[in-house]
């Protein structure tokens, strides 16, 4: 298995990153482009840009975003929220992201799962699930459909997904750690590696997580301090998790 | 001296040209075969799927430059996809005919959790890099590996890598700036 990777994510709005608590009350912490330089200095394995904004007919902005990273970026990322079409994922792929993340039109559409990995592989596409009491929610957790989170999950890898961003609803924003049974539960469903989301305040909670999930999205905890995140790998690799060395470690 | 990347539809040459860029190395996209054979340094990127990949390469006859470069020894770097599409055949996609640059098959991955994603220390080279794949490459002419898995094959002037020096940070950098002193 590859190292467990340690992904900072960023919710953007209109060009800007904002962070949602419990998903509700935004509150402006950044320039994208700045702060993904600086998470990427500071030892991030792979970057999440999640449109929480995205409409229609602003897609621009956001393409025009990715295309900045991606001209200073050296590390991966993935661009979600927004995402209804292969022509929407192809001009995120175009523009320079590795991956798409699809949350609410797989659920509408999941053959949309399938068509965006045919093109590009199933490492391009991450099926993100909000989860919480069993079942999928959409907008941002606040509405609960009858999708029953494991089979949506097993039918998301059966049908294409390379990697499954999963939140626990209960858990996002409150910093009291990840949902670990829920992540456990839904990984043991399936053979694609799972993102736990949601809940992380402290590097024993991002250290629990990669014990049962194959990452870990952190927010708050690294966006409220950004120049902590070096220090927080440390104290995650001094809780005995093996992030990945950086720099040669010989020769 | 521009590097040429070589354009086969669904690659995603950006990422490649910003690394290149941000080593302070021009670079063109191209499709056409004789740019493509008289190159002092092509790279073949890697994102798709190996069937149409390989159509795209056949249409525009990049397939034959290539084989005509790697047979006068020019350098060329396979990344990802493009280590898969110098091997003499893949599983993927029912079955995909490569290039031949590179002695062996592309098989899928049969363990672990795939696609496999995520950074892996490469051996004997020491540093991790950034693997995102589905298939690997089994040859005999492997020069590294990263947790037993193909990581590199070299053959005559052509060199693959299963990983993404592109998004493999500073290592990945100085990896990429190696290549382009070889030529």
């Amino acid at each position: 298995m590859p190292r467990p990777r340690l992904i900072p994510c960023l919710d953007v709005a209109h060009g800007r990153v904002v962070k949602g608590v419990s998903f509700v009350g935004l509150r402006d912490v950044g320039d994208p482009v700045e702060l993904a330089t600086f998470y990427s200095a500071g030892g991030a394995d792979e970057l999440v840009f999640l449109d929480i904004a995205a409409t229609p007919n602003e897609t621009s902005t956001m393409i025009s975003v990715v295309a900045q990273v991606a001209d200073v970026l050296s590390i991966p990322f993935t661009v979600g929220g927004g995402v209804r079409s292969v022509d929407d994922a192809s001009r995120i792929i175009e523009a320079g992201a590795d991956r798409v993340s699809l949350n609410s039109a797989a659920l509408a559409s999941p053959e949309l799962i399938t068509a965006i990995a045919r093109r590009y592989g199933s490492q391009a596409v991450v099926v993100a699930i909000d989860a919480g009491e069993g079942v999928v929610h959409t907008h941002g957790g606040r509405i609960a459909t009858e999708v029953a989170t494991v089979p949506w999950a097993r039918e998301a890898a059966e049908r294409g997904a390379g990697e499954i961003l999963l939140t626990s609803i209960r858990q996002d924003g409150r910093r009291t750690g990840f949902d670990l049974d829920l992540t456990r539960e839904v990984r043991d469903a399936i053979d694609i590696p799972v993102i736990a989301s949601g809940g992380a305040g402290s590097a024993a909670h991002v250290a629990a997580a990669l014990e049962v999930a194959d990452a870990a999205l952190v927010a708050s905890i690294v966006h409220e301090n950004p120049a902590g995140l070096a220090g927080l790998r440390r104290e995650i690799m001094n809780l005995g998790v093996a992030l990945r060395p950086i720099g040669a470690i010989h020769g | 001296m521009s590097v040429v990347v070589v354009d086969y539809g669904a690659g995603n040459t950006r990422s490649v040209r910003a690394a290149l860029r941000r080593l302070g190395r021009e670079s063109v996209v191209a499709s056409d075969p004789e740019v493509i054979a008289e190159a002092p340094i092509v790279i073949l990127p890697g994102v798709g799927s190996a069937r149409s990949a390989m159509g795209h390469l056949q249409a525009t006859g990049a397939d034959e430059a290539l084989r005509a470069r790697h047979a006068s020894g020019h350098f060329t770097l396979g990344i990802c996809l493009g280590l898969q599409l110098a091997m003499e055949s893949s599983e993927e996609d029912g079955g995909v005919q490569g290039l031949g640059l590179l002695g062996g098959r592309v098989e899928r991955l049969r363990e672990g959790r795939v696609p496999r994603l995520g950074w892996s220390v490469v051996d004997p080279w020491g540093s991790a890099f950034y693997f995102a794949h589905s298939y690997v490459a089994v040859s005999e002419d492997v020069v590294a590996t990263a947790e037993g898995i193909t990581a590199a094959v070299e053959s005559g002037s052509f060199l693959g890598v299963q990983f993404h020096p592109e998004k493999s940070g500073p290592d990945g950098a100085a990896f990429l700036e190696r290549c382009l002193a070889r030529a």
